[in-house]
């Protein structure tokens, strides 16, 4: 029998970004609030000090910070026809367990989306057509640019975020991103410096007319205390960012902006070791009662709580509705059913550069450490006779060199022997990736659901992903890195090797932690799982945040929008939620 | 004794608890959530986590003999892994770095347990983009694959090993594991095999020296990366100047120790 734990007024599942966002602000607002987080509290001097954190081989390919698969994982197919697979190994995306969540080892590209990303549908067929979306299940979003951009600003200023905007308050903006969305003010520190090989890209970017602008970064530029007090420390380029945690204090994660913050709050408390296994909800299934959760020494406990907010990441927020049994799970054979589906990806392509005559140092980097472009991301560029919509933000980034992942060669070198390591050794210090980070937009057939064979270690059905590229995303791919390509070639490269992503997609190679959909907002119940302020449609005392809500992924990194309705939610509940406490804050 | 809330186990009172669950036959629950105690949950209200002790430093690889391979795997693993990072004066060959030791303490390690594996049933072939869907760990995993090469080499080079077949030969089977044309008795394929076992060596030899390979930094002074520096503010804009020095490891550098 579950022991029944002092009820409070709100409980978090999941202690990652969203987590902190939440807790923060219902706590000042005066909410007893409990985060349980399944893994184990994180600190900066304990798990990723400065002494010990540039160790690729542990914290990288041994996937220290990174949610564990012999604990959590799930199954894969490319499509229904056939049968899903356990994920026996992590690879195509690294999701964290423990307090922080993958905001530990994030890399801080802190983005907004374009005010057209948010009425992408209506957008794209008032455009070009009804045909343009076809074999396409895309939506709208329930909300607006604007509606959303106090929101962004607040992220940015918990994170210091380091830019330059390109849009103020409807002005354009020298040297910031000409195609952005007007911010209500500017970056809260300036833009980190360009090391030489992101230089040669803007250099490269800006003599072909392209617009070129520092990369939006959570690695700080210059020391910055946010509003809650919080210090960062400016950002040394250490190059062990990105699956990495920062040892200096310099990269915003929810250590280093929120949690020491909330830990002074009594109304607050913090447990780990504490899963949930599921929402608990009235015999008539309409009011969330709290959540089971399991510890390590496998208690089961009951939680009540007055409100339940899902701040796992995407994937386990869409387990847990579908293992809670919270909404009609989707169904691709009759496109009924909202939970689960919409599941959607980030398509990745890159361009490797090599050059004979430049050094450009790669080991110096920062996880955001970028010039990019944005001309042909979203709707920015005429998309008549192209065949496909959608698009990608495209960066000459240096985020790092890990010797281990990155001694590249040129195309014909094999990838090991005399040559290889004559040529690896030539061109390591002379390389660099040109990044495409490409859209993914929803079809029918990409869904999340309840795997029928294989089970969790807690005995609960594991979550099945399905999921290939589209046609769509796959052109879009070609597309944007040939233009990319072009860049790369105007760089002074002596070898340029474009990498269009192709498919099928492949579980196994690192590609993004961009997960998106599956418990998407929408206008109404039936084409989304909650509302506009993330309120599930079905139980209106259970609030769910990720990318989990995205109908569809634009070229972004997630981690912005996520975050900036995490803090709308966060306002929803303590401004109307609590005065109408069971009531929809939309009306269905 | 009932501790309060806000209590935190220390590493003494975290071995007793594993000793308990682990007499009580309840091993299974220390390992629930990954990385822990296998206690009850820990409770945080004012106040920041801290353990005393428990820093997360890495583990270095023990010195001296072998911990899991045996003497032909070493004999195999010494010869393949020098065929696929040779000596020439550019730097060291994967064995002179130490990749051997690396791969050992490895396959006795953690990783060699599968650590970071799901490994349980029911097991199936799947396509190459559902990935491992094998039922071993990687240290079972090498083990199998390896007597499974030796064998189809003794049948094709006249009862040879691979250590003892010519330089070209073993560079032609190589390539045979890495195409999967080498055809293995048993459940392994040679090019899954050879994909771990690159990536593996990868590792070895590229690597913080702490974890047996990458001997004195070598691999990482024949490319050119400066180790586990945290601080290149100094050279951000010194565009296409060599950053000076030589790398350093977690544990320092060789001359540190060698004085
Ligand atoms: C290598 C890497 C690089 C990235 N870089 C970027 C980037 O540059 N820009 C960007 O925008 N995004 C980036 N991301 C993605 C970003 O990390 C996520 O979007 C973000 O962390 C999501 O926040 P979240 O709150 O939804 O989930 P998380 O921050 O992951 O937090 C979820 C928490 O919930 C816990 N949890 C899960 N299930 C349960 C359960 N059942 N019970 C209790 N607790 C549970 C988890 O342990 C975790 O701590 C990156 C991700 C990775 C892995
Ligand atoms: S690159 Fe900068 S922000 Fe990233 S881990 Fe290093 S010091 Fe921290």
């Amino acid at each position: 029998m579950a022991k029944t734990m002092p009820k409070v007024d709100v409980v978090l599942v999941g202690f990652g970004w969203t987590g902190a966002i939440l807790a923060q602000q219902l706590c000042d607002a005066g909410l007893t609030v409990l985060a349980l987080e399944r893994a184990s509290a994180r600190t900066t001097p304990l798990n990723w000090a400065t002494t010990f954190d540039q160790d690729e081989l542990r914290y990288m390919w041994r996937h220290h910070l990174f949610q564990n698969v012999k604990y959590s994982t799930l199954t894969f197919r490319n499509n229904v026809s056939q049968k899903a697979l356990p994920m026996r190994r992590l690879g195509s995306f690294l999701p964290g367990t423990g307090v922080g969540g993958a905001g530990i080892h994030w890399n801080g590209q802190i983005w907004r989306w374009l005010e057209t990303d948010f009425k992408l549908k209506s957008h794209n067929e008032a455009h070009y057509g009804k045909q343009s979306t076809a074999g396409l299940t895309l939506q709208d979003m329930p909300l607006s640019y604007k509606e959303l951009e106090p929101f962004y600003d607040m992220f940015d200023r918990i994170c210091g975020t380091s830019g330059q905007a390109g849009n103020l308050k409807g002005a354009k903006q020298a040297g910031g991103n000409p195609f952005e969305g007007p911010r209500s003010a500017p970056y809260p520190t300036p833009p980190l410096p360009m090391t030489y090989g992101p230089k040669l890209f803007e250099q490269a970017a800006a003599s072909m007319g392209l617009h070129p602008f520092p990369h939006p970064a959570g690695n700080l530029s210059q020391a910055y205390t946010n509003p809650l007090g919080m210090q960062l420390g400016k950002c040394t380029f250490c190059g062990f960012c990105e699956k990495f945690g920062c040892g200096n204090y310099s990269k915003a994660s929810p250590q280093t902006t929120l949690i020491p913050y909330i830990l002074t709050k009594p109304n607050f408390e913090l447990r780990t070791e504490a899963e949930v296994l599921k929402i608990e909800r009235t015999p008539d299934g309409r009011h969330a009662t709290g959540v089971t959760y399991i510890d390590a020494a496998g208690a089961e406990y009951f939680q009540p709580a007055e409100i339940v907010a899902l701040t796992a990441y995407q994937l386990h927020n869409v387990h847990l509705m579908l293992v809670s049994g919270i909404g009609q799970p989707y169904d691709p054979a009759t496109g009924k059913g909202v939970v689960g589906k919409n599941y959607c990806y980030q398509t990745m392509s890159s361009v490797d550069v090599f050059f004979d005559d430049k050094l450009l140092n790669p080991f110096i980097g920062a996880g955001a450490l970028a010039s990019v472009i944005d001309d042909y991301n979203g709707d920015n560029f005429d998309h008549s006779g192209l065949g496909f919509i959608g698009g990608a933000y495209i960066a000459g980034m240096i985020t790092v060199a890990r010797p281990i992942e990155m001694v590249r060669v040129p195309d014909g070198v094999p990838k090991w022997g005399l040559e290889w390591k004559r040529a690896g050794t030539k061109y390591y210090l002379r390389n660099m990736a040109i990044s495409v980070h490409g859209s993914s937009y929803s079809q029918a057939g990409n869904y999340l659901s309840l795997d029928p064979t294989y089970k969790d270690q807690f005995g609960r059905p594991m979550l099945r992903m399905t999921f290939d590229f589209p046609d769509n995303d796959l052109k879009m791919a070609k597309y944007c890195t040939d233009r990319a390509a072009e860049i790369a070639k105007n760089m002074g490269a002596s070898h340029v090797r474009p990498k269009a992503r192709q498919g099928p997609y492949d579980i196994t190679h690192y590609q993004t932690t961009h997960n998106v959909g599956g418990t998407m907002m929408g206008a109404s119940p039936a084409d989304s799982v909650v509302n506009k302020y993330s309120q599930s449609w079905d139980v209106p005392n259970l609030f769910v945040t990720g990318a989990g809500l995205y109908p569809q992924n634009p070229g972004y990194n997630p981690t912005g929008t996520l975050a900036a309705l995490a803090f709308l939610t966060a306002d929803a509940i303590k401004t109307r939620y609590v005065k109408a406490l069971g009531a929809p804050l939309v009306t269905a | 004794m009932a501790k309060g809330p806000g209590h935190k186990v220390n590493r003494r009172e975290l071995l007793a608890l594993s000793a308990a669950i682990g007499t009580a036959g309840a091993a299974e629950a220390l390992s629930r959530h990954d990385g822990l105690l296998g206690g009850p949950s820990r409770r945080y209200t004012n106040t920041l986590p801290w353990e005393d002790g428990l820093t997360d430093a890495p583990d270095a690889a023990d010195a001296g003999g072998w911990h899991y391979l045996n003497d032909g795997e070493v004999g195999f693993l010494t010869a393949a892994v020098d065929r696929l990072i040779p000596p020439d004066p550019t730097g060291p060959s994967a064995s002179e770095a130490g990749v051997v030791v690396f791969l050992d303490r490895q396959l006795a390690g953690d990783y060699g347990n599968g650590a970071h594996f799901f490994l349980e049933g029911p097991w199936q072939e799947g396509t190459e983009s559902q990935g491992y869907q094998s039922r071993f760990t990687p240290a079972q995993f090498y083990r199998h694959s390896i007597t499974a090469i030796e064998q189809a080499v003794g049948r094709s080079e006249k009862g040879k090993a691979f250590k003892d077949v010519p330089a070209d030969k073993q560079d032609a089977l190589l390539k045979q594991m890495e195409s999967g044309d080498l055809k293995l008795e048993g459940p392994i394929t040679s090019k899954a095999f050879f994909t771990m076992f690159l990536q593996n060596v990868l590792e070895g030899y590229f690597s913080d020296p702490i974890y047996g390979g990458n001997k004195d930094g070598a691999a990482w002074k024949m490319i050119g990366f400066p180790g586990a520096h945290y601080d290149y503010s100094e050279w951000v804009t010194a565009y296409n100047k060599p950053v000076p020095g030589e790398p350093v490891g977690l544990r320092g550098r060789p001359a540190w120790e060698r004085g």
